[in-house]
This record gives structure tokens, C-alpha cells and sequence, in this order.
């Protein structure tokens, strides 16, 4: 077991880990955050999106002991702060989810993107979205939402 | 009542509107049964077979037993203790044979995935690490992998009970095809090929089954499409009665068929929770996915048809092979997407005859059963593909050719050469609605000029037809115990708020956002005070559940009826007690008032108030009900035909084989749409699955049957930035059946959208005098077709 001590969605989290634990299983099994889902556990269907120091990573890929001393937001933590309401009530307004199981890690690599300002493209979005895997939706309605929500950002600026 | 649902007062039917609920999944609060974690649960691993075919000899699993968390392994032997095997066969398609099947392999394993052992551990992976250490010695078989070869004459049996590899087959002979052949000017031939693929939920299978010894009971969390057939099938297996089994189905991360049937890792963990006396849970991982879940497809249609030159079909006539895997699937077999293929193929077209062949085959691969739009996207690639051909080969534009062949808009009611019989379809007014959207014009002069610049595009069309609504002539005539009716039960509460229990599901199609649509209207309360329940067989009427495009259209109606039902009792009492008639009064967004000006009498909060409370203060011989159900089966017709019409806009790179769409239409005809929004996105999210399998999707086999693809990276899905923005539009011909005149929606997408793209592919590639009926269209094929590699 390896001790390790991070923030999660703000808060101090100390823990011993086995040193084969995923980020994603850490959060989901010791924390109870459940809402980063296991889709293939190969790093290809980004249902396991969180962000880590920032930058958005797949938990599956990236071990618990990889985020000692680092900063973790899930969806959770990203609910409660309010970053995302505007994105999250998009999504809800254009029926952009059906089973919601790739929501999370979809909203978040979305939000990775509109952080950057400015209205992207659909083929932009397209673009940066591709990593998330989506079997409900076809995309479409998801894209429309993403766009709405830089539209509104940028005319709030 | 003689207004229609939909022109109630603030009715919600027919409304756009956001599912209500649905903060919850964007917020990661969501709970699905993979988040689910029990006090003392056990988590279970399967060690699969690693052999497409294979006598198992021995197990060895005495250094398992000793490792880490390790609680039991069991074996397909001992298990089979305490569950019986199934035989997933159904008596009205007649002849259909199976083997009966385990949870767990005995002696023999008979696919590549085939659970053998379970490994119960504190932790999943204690669980794989111990099952690293079981030894199983097998002695390898020859597989039978190529459906043709195990139809054959003399082919080894993979049942030795069975005599033979054909599990079932269908022939059919409408009008007649030889005197249609001869009269025909052109007569063309062609071969169609589809590929084996599966669902590729997001959220994999998962299930979680606590047997409490003392209330000697069974709870099964599992994301299923119909928890009243699990209770039964469990509860029958496991040899308790129903009412000692309840299923939950909680939040489910996708299914489109692939969570509506019994599967034996289902099975294995009922009768392990049952064996420990703990809760035990299965999350499959998605390498075990590709092997377990159903596969799908896996057809190939010699088709032929005729033509005169003036334009008139003259006949269909096919003969279509599928390899369903060893096992026809329980309980709804695996025969029936073949079945379904004979029954659709020419189904939009006015051509009484018609000559069809299915043989469904037992082979040593996956076992196949019915996923999104089952038969769907066979019969209409293979009829719209015949169309095509028969079209050029006389030198007719494709939509004249259709407009000439495609049943007329006043010939309903009317019954198809195959017997399946149609209440009211509109395939005349959805090509025009699809012409208009499309602007057919403006593609063809686009098309044209991107020939001259060497770009090769392709404009391809599709018309379909969709099963939808389903009574019991599906599984209830053949003996599955899968209910065909549904129900609901509306309550109206102390506060004035109204609970729907109803017994369809939520996969997220929005169920629930349409039953508490059609509550809301029937019984005349704000849709904000409605709650519905869905996946509970403790909490729910007894009732199908959601799959074959049948939630909205049953469950829906049944919803309805029971929502009428309360309104009617409420009208009495608010008759006691202002003194007037329930004829006299009407309920309009929770208020009890005058029908004939609207004029607000009392609030139902204070209806509720005095009947739950005061009913002293009412009427001596009145009893207040202020609970209804209502249950719902169509009666008049076996399925509720839907049918629409897709295009497809797309460019050929003929160097590289790849293709990119360009554009997409859909115009369907579901009768009254519910809710338009999700209507729409069910045909979005619909089409790209069957984009998928037209462009991507196969799982791919060796020649010793072992799935090579069998991870996500291999096993390729549309993603967002291939996939094309998706035009939608409607034409409505409300079913005559119902109140509420809805049909499905779920599957129309999926049905057409494969066909389209081959279409507009060989309209690409006209120039180059190839015609390719093959998916997936890779790159690969294309390029051989060209003749480039």
C-alpha cells in the first residue's frame, strides 16, 4: 500500500492505495464519487473524464498514486461550484443526453474546449469531443448544446 | 370525451419539453447498477472459455481457492445444482430447435467467451487475480465458424441431440414469382452481405442479486429493459415463485436490445446470491463485453428482383442465411430477426409477389439475438438496394422509380405479399416532405460539379418501413412468459401531486418524461406535480417493459387510461362536494373547475385534503378512490407499422476507400409524436447506430472462431467528428387504435440508415461500373471493389 495525499473537488483526501489502483476506481470505490463511469477501461471512450491539475485526463489510464499531491475535479465537484450550470442546462434544454452514462466525462472535455473562449466551430467541436464515445445521442444535439453555450458565454462577455 | 388527447386543454401531448430528472445524470448523480456497492457484497469474475469449441476435461482450482479475498469458485457443475438450464425456443416459429444452456459451460464450452467458472472475491480484481490461477484443461474441438459450412448437408452437429445446424428455417411464397419472372423485362441478381455486430452500451452489463435467507428472498439490481421477465425467468430457474423476486433496473447506461434478454452471467449471479447469502455483483468489463453480449446481423441475402421497363416492380424473391452462435438466445430466440427479414423485405411496395428462404444456423461464435431495429436494416438495405439496381437497369431516376412502386397514401388499410398487415402509412407524403428538405435539385448540380473536379459524391435514398407497438403475436403466442401489456397506476397525493407507477422502463429514451407527459394531460394537473416510477417489480404494474418501439404506444396509452380513469373519480367527488356534476366540471392545471367557463371551484390539494382526511364531511355511500389503473394491449392489428424515408449525402475518396458523409435526412411518420424532442433524438442517436454499422462496426472472427476485434479500439463506433448534423422531419398518421394515436419511434433511425449510405456509395461510384452490398463499407472493401487492392 503507498500513502497519498491529494485534493479532491477542494477538499484534503489522505489515503493508502495499492500501487495498481486507477485514479477512476479510487474516486468511484474510497470516495463514493461515482459519477466518472467505467466505460472500457482503455482509455478510448472518455466516460472516465476527470480533471487533474487542470488539464483533463481519463482515470482509467492514470493511476491514484499519480495524482498524489495533485488537485482533482470530477463532476461533482464541477456541479457545485457552478462552473458548468450553464453547459449542464444546455444539455438538459436540448435533450442532449438519453442514458447519461457518457455525460460526465462528455460536459467535462466540453468545458475543456469552452474554457478556451470563443465560439468553436462544429466541426471544432466535433473535433475536441472525439474522444468521448456516445452510443445515445448520435452527437448531434450534443454539438448543438456546446455551441449554445459559447454563444451565450461570449454575447455575456 | 370527444376531444382528442392532443387538443386537450394545456395538454402536453405533442409539446417539445425537456425530460424532468435529468439534472441528476448531467450532475454525475446518477445511479446506475455498476455504481451500486451492498454491505458484504462479493463482486464475481468469470473465466471464460479461451476456445471457440472445447471438451472441458478437468478444472483445477485448489490454488485459487487459497488466494487473497478469494470467497468461492464454483463450476458450471455445481451451479447447475441450484439453476436449471434454458432452451431459448418459441412455439410459433415453428421447427425452431436449441440445446439446453447453462450459466456455466458443463463439459463442454461451445464459443470463445463462454463463462466456465465464477470466482467470488472481496474485490473484482482479487476475483481476476484469483481466476489467473485456475487451471481448466480443454481439449479443443473443430469450431464451426462459417454459417454456409455449418448448414451444410452432413456438417458435424454442434449438438449431437439436434442432428443438424439449422436451428430454423422459414420459406415463403406470395403470388407467383416464376409467371412474375417471365414477365419481367429485366430480372436482377445481387448478393448482400452484412456484418456481425454488437450493442456497445456504454455502461456494460452489470447486475447485483442479494438473497436475504430469513425473508427468503431474492432482490436483483440489473439494468434491464423488462424486469417483469427477468422476476419470472429467475424465479423459474432458481425454482422459488415470483413473488420471491424483485428487480430493480435503477439508472441504465444504454441497452437498444442488447439488456432485453436473459443472459447466463444473469443467471450464474442470482444463483450465487442465493448459494452465499450476500449480495454478489457482475460488471462485466468491456473486453468480456464484446464476447457476451449479444451479437447481432451477421446475414447474407442473395436477393433478386424483377422489373418491367415502364417502371413496375413485378416481384422480390430472397434467400437469406445467419449464423446465430450455438445458442438461440432465451427467451426470445435468435430466429427472430430472420423472421423478421422474410416478413419486411419489399414491405413498402405494392408487389404481390414475393419469395423469400431464411435458414438461421448454429455456429461456434457469439450468440446473436435482436438489437436495435431487429431485421430492420436487412430488409430495407437489401429491398432499397434490389430497388436501386431495378431502377438503373431500366434507366429510371430513382425517386420516379419509387414514386411508381412505394404503396399509395389512400391504399390502407392493406396487407403486404409477406402478410404483414398496415392500418395507415404515408410513404408519398414523406418522399415529398424529404424532396423538400433535401433540395434534390441543388445536391444533383453540386454532385455534377464535383465530378468534374475528380470528387466522386453519391446521393442515396431509403425507404423503410418499422414494426413498432408489438402485442403478444411476438413472444406470447410462441409461449415466452414476456408480457405484450402494460400498465399504469396514477395516485393522486394528500398535497394535490400525482404518482405514476408504470411498467415500461427508462434507458433514456424519456420513458418516464413521456408517461408524466400523458398523466399530466390525461387528468389535467401542471406536469411539474407529476412523479413516475419506473423498474420496480414491487412498485410497478405488471407489464412488458421498453423494447421493440413499444413503451410510448402501450405503456403510453395504458398511462393515459389510467390518468382518465383518476380524472373521472376526482370529477365525482368535486361533484359531492360543490354540489354539481362531474358532466358540469372539468380539471384544468390542478384545479377542479366549470367546464363551460373555466371558473376555478377547488384545488385538488383540497380534494385530497377532504378525502383522505374528512371523509366524514362527503356523502355517506361515497367510497373516494383516488388511485386508478389501467392496463393496455393493442387489439386490432399485431404490430403498429410505422414508416418513413432516409437520404444520405456523401463523397467517395477513391484513392484512399474512405468515406465521409456530408449530409443526412430522415423523414419518419411515428403517428402522434409525445414529445417531439425526444421523438427526434431517438431517430438522431437511431441513424448513427445504423451509420455505424454501415460504416464501421463488425466484429471480426478468425477462421478458428476467436473474435480478433474484441476491444474498442479495434472494434470501431462512430464518434463525434465523423458523423454528419442529421436533418429530421415528420408526417403524422396517428394509429386509430389508441387515444393517444402514438407509435414507436426508438428504431427508424437504425432501420434505414445503412441503406441510404450504400445507396448514395454506388451512386458515387456509378462512373466506375462497380455496385458494392456489403457492410461495413471500409475502406477495404471499397478499394477491392475498385479493384485497388
Amino acid at each position: 500500500m503507498i500513502e497519498i495525499s491529494l485534493t479532491v473537488n477542494g477538499e484534503p483526501v489522505s489515503a493508502s492505495v495499492l500501487p495498481r489502483t486507477h485514479l477512476v476506481d479510487f474516486l468511484r470505490e474510497e470516495l463514493g464519487l461515482t459519477g466518472a463511469h467505467l466505460g472500457c477501461e482503455h482509455g478510448v471512450c472518455g466516460a472516465c473524464t476527470v480533471r487533474l491539475d487542470g488539464e483533463i485526463v481519463r482515470g482509467c489510464l492514470v493511476l491514484a498514486v499519480q495524482a498524489d499531491g495533485g488537485s482533482v475535479e470530477t463532476i461533482e465537484g464541477m456541479s457545485d461550484t457552478g462552473e458548468i450550470a450553464d453547459l449542464q442546462q444546455a444539455f438538459i434544454d436540448r435533450n442532449a443526453l438519453q442514458c447519461g452514462f457518457c455525460t460526465p466525462g462528455m460536459l467535462i472535455a466540453a468545458q475543456d474546449l469552452l474554457r478556451h473562449g470563443g465560439v468553436p466551430s462544429r466541426e471544432d467541436i466535433r473535433e475536441h469531443l472525439s474522444g468521448n464515445y456516445c452510443r445515445c445521442t448520435g452527437y448531434h444535439a450534443i454539438v448543438d448544446a456546446v455551441e449554445t453555450t459559447a454563444k451565450q458565454r461570449e454575447a455575456a462577455q | 370525451m370527444s376531444l382528442s388527447p392532443v387538443d386537450l386543454p394545456n395538454s402536453y401531448i405533442g409539446r417539445a419539453m425537456p425530460r424532468p430528472n435529468l439534472a441528476r445524470l448531467t450532475q454525475g448523480r446518477g445511479e446506475y447498477v455498476s455504481d451500486l456497492s451492498l454491505p458484504r457484497m462479493l463482486h464475481v469474475v468469470f473465466l471464460r472459455s479461451p476456445y471457440a469449441h472445447a471438451e472441458i476435461a478437468s478444472i483445477d482450482s485448489s490454488e485459487a481457492a487459497k488466494m487473497p479475498g478469494v470467497a468461492r469458485i464454483v463450476t458450471g457443475r455445481e451451479l447447475a445444482e441450484i439453476c436449471s438450464p434454458w432452451v431459448g425456443v418459441l412455439s410459433h416459429l415453428k421447427g425452431l430447435k436449441s440445446a439446453p444452456q447453462h450459466a456455466l459451460a458443463v463439459d463442454r464450452a461451445r464459443w470463445q467467451g463462454e463463462p466456465v467458472v465464477a470466482i467470488l472475491a472481496r474485490s473484482r480484481a482479487e476475483a481476476e487475480d484469483a481466476a489467473e490461477r485456475i487451471y481448466v484443461d480443454y481439449t479443443e474441438l473443430p469450431p464451426a465458424v462459417d454459417a454456409f459450412a455449418a448448414a451444410t448437408p452432413g456438417a458435424v452437429p454442434i449438438h449431437a441431440d439436434l442432428g443438424d445446424n439449422i436451428a430454423f428455417e422459414r420459406t415463403l411464397d406470395a403470388g407467383d414469382v416464376e409467371a412474375a419472372a417471365a414477365a419481367s423485362d429485366h430480372v436482377i441478381a445481387q448478393r448482400f452481405v452484412f456484418g456481425r455486430h454488437t450493442g456497445v452500451t456504454l455502461e456494460a452489463r452489470s447486475i447485483v442479486a442479494d438473497w436475504n435467507r430469513a425473508a427468503q428472498r431474492l432482490t436483483v439490481h440489473v439494468g434491464s429493459q423488462a424486469p417483469h421477465m427477468m422476476q419470472n425467468i429467475i424465479a423459474k430457474h432458481l425454482a422459488i415463485e415470483e413473488h420471491q423476486v424483485r428487480v430493480l433496473t435503477h439508472d441504465v447506461g444504454g441497452s437498444f436490445g442488447i439488456k432485453v434478454h436473459v443472459y447466463a452471467e444473469d443467471m450464474a449471479v442470482s444463483a450465487l446470491a442465493k448459494l452465499m447469502g450476500r449480495p454478489v455483483k457482475f460488471f462485466a468489463d468491456r473486453l468480456e463485453s464484446f464476447v457476451s453480449d449479444i451479437h447481432a446481423r451477421d446475414h447474407v441475402v442473395d436477393g433478386r428482383i424483377g422489373v418491367t421497363r415502364d417502371g413496375r416492380i413485378t416481384f422480390f424473391e430472397i434467400d437469406d442465411i445467419t449464423g446465430i452462435g450455438p445458442y438461440s438466445v432465451y427467451p426470445r430466440t435468435s430466429a427472430v430477426e430472420a423472421n423478421q427479414v422474410v416478413n419486411l423485405v419489399g414491405g413498402n411496395y405494392a408487389v404481390p409477389n414475393y419469395r423469400a428462404r431464411a435458414r438461421v444456423v448454429f455456429q461456434n461464435k457469439t450468440p446473436t439475438s435482436q438489437y436495435r431495429a431487429v431485421g430492420h436494416p436487412i430488409a430495407c438495405s437489401v429491398t432499397e438496394g434490389l430497388v436501386d439496381l431495378a431502377a438503373k437497369a431500366i434507366g429510371m431516376d430513382p425517386v420516379e422509380f419509387r414514386r411508381r412502386n412505394l404503396y399509395a397514401d389512400d391504399a390502407y388499410p392493406c396487407t403486404a405479399a409477406s402478410g404483414i398487415r398496415f392500418e395507415g402509412l404515408s410513404h408519398h407524403a414523406s418522399l415529398d416532405k424529404l424532396l423538400a428538405m433535401m433540395d434534390l435539385p441543388k445536391l444533383r448540380a453540386d454532385q455534377a460539379a464535383a465530378r468534374v473536379r475528380g470528387v466522386h459524391r453519391g446521393i442515396g435514398l431509403a425507404s423503410f418501413i418499422e414494426i413498432t407497438n408489438p402485442g403478444p403475436a411476438f413472444y406470447g403466442v410462441g409461449g415466452a412468459r414476456i408480457s405484450s401489456q402494460d400498465g399504469a397506476a396514477v395516485k393522486l397525493d394528500a398535497t394535490g401531486c400525482v404518482t405514476v407507477q408504470s411498467s415500461i422502463t427508462e434507458q433514456g429514451q424519456g420513458s418516464a418524461a413521456i408517461i408524466a407527459q400523458v398523466t399530466a394531460s390525461a387528468i389535467g394537473v401542471p406536469i411539474e406535480r407529476v412523479r413516475v416510477i419506473l423498474g420496480d417489480t414491487d412498485n410497478t404494474p405488471y407489464g412488458g417493459g421498453t423494447w421493440a418501439s413499444r413503451g410510448a404506444g402501450i405503456g403510453g396509452e395504458a398511462a393515459f387510461q389510467a390518468g382518465r380513469a383518476l380524472r373521472d373519480n376526482l370529477l365525482t367527488v368535486a361533484a359531492a362536494i360543490l354540489q354539481s356534476t362531474p358532466e358540469h366540471l372539468d380539471i384544468r392545471q390542478g384545479v377542479v373547475v366549470d367546464a363551460a367557463d373555466g371558473r376555478a371551484r377547488l384545488e385538488l390539494s383540497e380534494l385530497a385534503r377532504i378525502a383522505y382526511f374528512r371523509p366524514d364531511t362527503l356523502p355517506r355511500d361515497m367510497q373516494t378512490e383516488l388511485m386508478a389503473t389501467r392496463h393496455y394491449v393493442p387489439r386490432d392489428y399485431a404490430f403498429a407499422f410505422t414508416n418513413g424515408i432516409q437520404a444520405s449525402y456523401l463523397e467517395v475518396d477513391t484513392e484512399t476507400g474512405f468515406i465521409r458523409l456530408l449530409n443526412h435526412w430522415v423523414v419518419e411518420d411515428c403517428g402522434q409524436p409525445i414529445n417531439p424532442l425526444l421523438v427526434d433524438e431517438q431517430v438522431r442517436g437511431g441513424v448513427v447506430q445504423g451509420l455505424g454499422a454501415a460504416l464501421f462496426e463488425q466484429c471480426r472472427y478468425d477462421d478458428q472462431g476467436q473474435m480478433i476485434n474484441a476491444n474498442m479500439a479495434d472494434y470501431l463506433v462512430p464518434m463525434a467528428g465523423e458523423m454528419p448534423d442529421i436533418a429530421v422531419g415528420h408526417v403524422i398518421t396517428p394509429t386509430a387504435e389508441s387515444a393517444i394515436g402514438a407509435k414507436g419511434a426508438g428504431e427508424a433511425g437504425t432501420a434505414g440508415a445503412a441503406a441510404c449510405v450504400a445507396n448514395a456509395v454506388n451512386d458515387a461510384l456509378s462512373p466506375f461500373g462497380v455496385v458494392i452490398t456489403e457492410i461495413p463499407l471500409t475502406p477495404e472493401v471499397v478499394l477491392q471493389a475498385l479493384g485497388r487492392v
